[in-house]
């Protein structure tokens, strides 16, 4: 894909970012258990068009860098008592992701 | 309109027929091009991803590229996956991982095949990323104290496949019979191998 | 608002472990969806196919099977895209009941 396709990537494998608390309707892949928690870039798995405009038949372009985002799940889960070091992981778009407080 | 009209029992196996044979009267598809579909998916099985463990287990180079790049791994094997972007995670004595896609039921079908029903199911989506050892006790699977959970929650782009523990006492056995102790469930996550002999 | 779809981290019942024999029809729903949305056709995108189903109410996943959820939003693609129309696919619909003997 061309640059001019993509856009670039801001974050890199370590950094700690935050999903934005948005809650726009339409066809979203940002789950909703993961909205306003922090993670840590685990991995970018590359650039990929916009679901949320490929849902409507729109080319979804200029790419998104998409990143696996791990979160602690005694973060996401305030209550959870299985496993302090459990993690999930999940898909995350750039454009929700913003940086992190360290 | 007749009762016949909203009843559901039927009804979607009639607009299944009706939507393909107007695709086929429009020239957008033949009947071959469904059949040959239908039978490429019921090849796709869970063994494909018991053939790259078995090669994985046997070769720390191959599972090296494994690890690095899924697809490319797959298809080295002679294992056609299309456009799938397959990310192979590996479980280790510290770690136990799980797969499963929230939102809908995204599954490594190009690779696997359908995943099962139970995949798909709001149970499973709604409590393996928020309680994964009550649910994985539900499949009969409990980890030792020391082992920690990844649950990986498949949302975009990316299918994922679990490279399960080599069980112990499988040493230099052939890959053929290694492949055959891999299980559906042990690559989704929800079950371990058991130890051999 | 959290999607119907939108499932983690909600409370839910057991889970049991459903296996499920595909009828032909399903298989061939599953069928349509691949040829449909493969890039050298591109006349679906999996993603339409995901917004017509999470659109499809909360009552859905009670309501319907998976793959009547997959046909309805298919079907709902197709005509949202104008591959074929409301009309035909409804006369379509009548002679499958016909032939079923339901009509």
């Amino acid at each position: 894909m061309g640059a001019a396709e993509s856009v670039p990537a801001r974050f890199r494998v370590g950094d700690r970012v935050r999903v934005r608390g948005a809650d726009p309707p339409g066809h979203l892949r940002t789950p909703w258990y993961c909205r306003g928690h922090v993670g840590t870039i685990e991995r970018l798995c590359g650039a990929f068009a916009n679901p949320e405009e490929l849902a409507y038949n729109r080319p979804g372009l200029p790419a998104q860098p998409l990143y696996r985002v791990r979160f602690q799940a005694t973060e996401l889960w305030p209550d959870y008592r299985e496993h302090a070091r459990d993690v999930v992981e999940i898909e995350i778009f750039q454009h929700w992701l913003e940086r992190a407080a360290e | 309109m007749s009762a016949a009209t909203s009843d559901t029992a039927g009804y979607y196996r009639r607009m299944q027929a009706a939507v393909e044979e107007l695709l086929i009267l429009k020239g957008i598809v033949t009947p071959e091009d469904v059949q040959r579909q239908v039978d490429a998916m019921d090849a796709r099985n869970y063994k494909r991803g018991a053939k790259m463990v078995a090669r994985a287990w046997s070769d720390p180079a191959y599972q090296a590229r494994m690890l690095a790049n899924g697809s490319a791994a797959a298809e080295e094997l002679g294992l056609e996956v299309g456009p799938l972007k397959l990310i192979v995670v590996e479980n280790t004595p510290g770690v136990h991982n799980v797969i499963v896609c929230t939102l809908c039921s995204c599954y490594p079908r190009m690779l696997l095949g359908i995943p099962p029903e139970w995949y798909k199911s709001r149970a499973y989506r709604s409590r393996v990323v928020r309680e994964p050892r009550a649910v994985l006790a539900e499949f009969g699977t409990r980890l030792p104290e020391d082992v920690d959970i990844r649950v990986h929650d498949s949302t975009a782009d990316m299918r994922y496949m679990v490279l399960p523990l080599r069980p112990r006492g499988t040493d230099g056995w052939d890959e053929e019979r290694l492949a055959a102790l891999v299980t559906r469930d042990s690559l989704i996550g929800v079950a371990r191998l058991p130890d051999q002999g | 608002m959290r999607g119907m779809h939108d499932l983690g981290g909600l409370e839910a019942g057991r889970c049991e472990r459903d296996e499920h024999e595909y009828e032909q029809w399903e298989k061939r729903v599953d069928a349509l969806m691949m040829l449909l949305s493969a890039r050298d056709r591109d006349l679906m995108k999996v993603d339409e196919l995901r917004r017509n189903i999470e659109s499809l109410g909360a009552d859905a996943y009670d309501r319907m099977g998976y793959y009547e959820r997959w046909m309805h939003s298919i079907a709902q693609t197709l005509i949202q895209r104008g591959v074929i129309t409301i009309d035909e696919l409804g006369r379509k619909l009548a002679e499958q009941e016909a032939r079923d003997g339901r009509g």
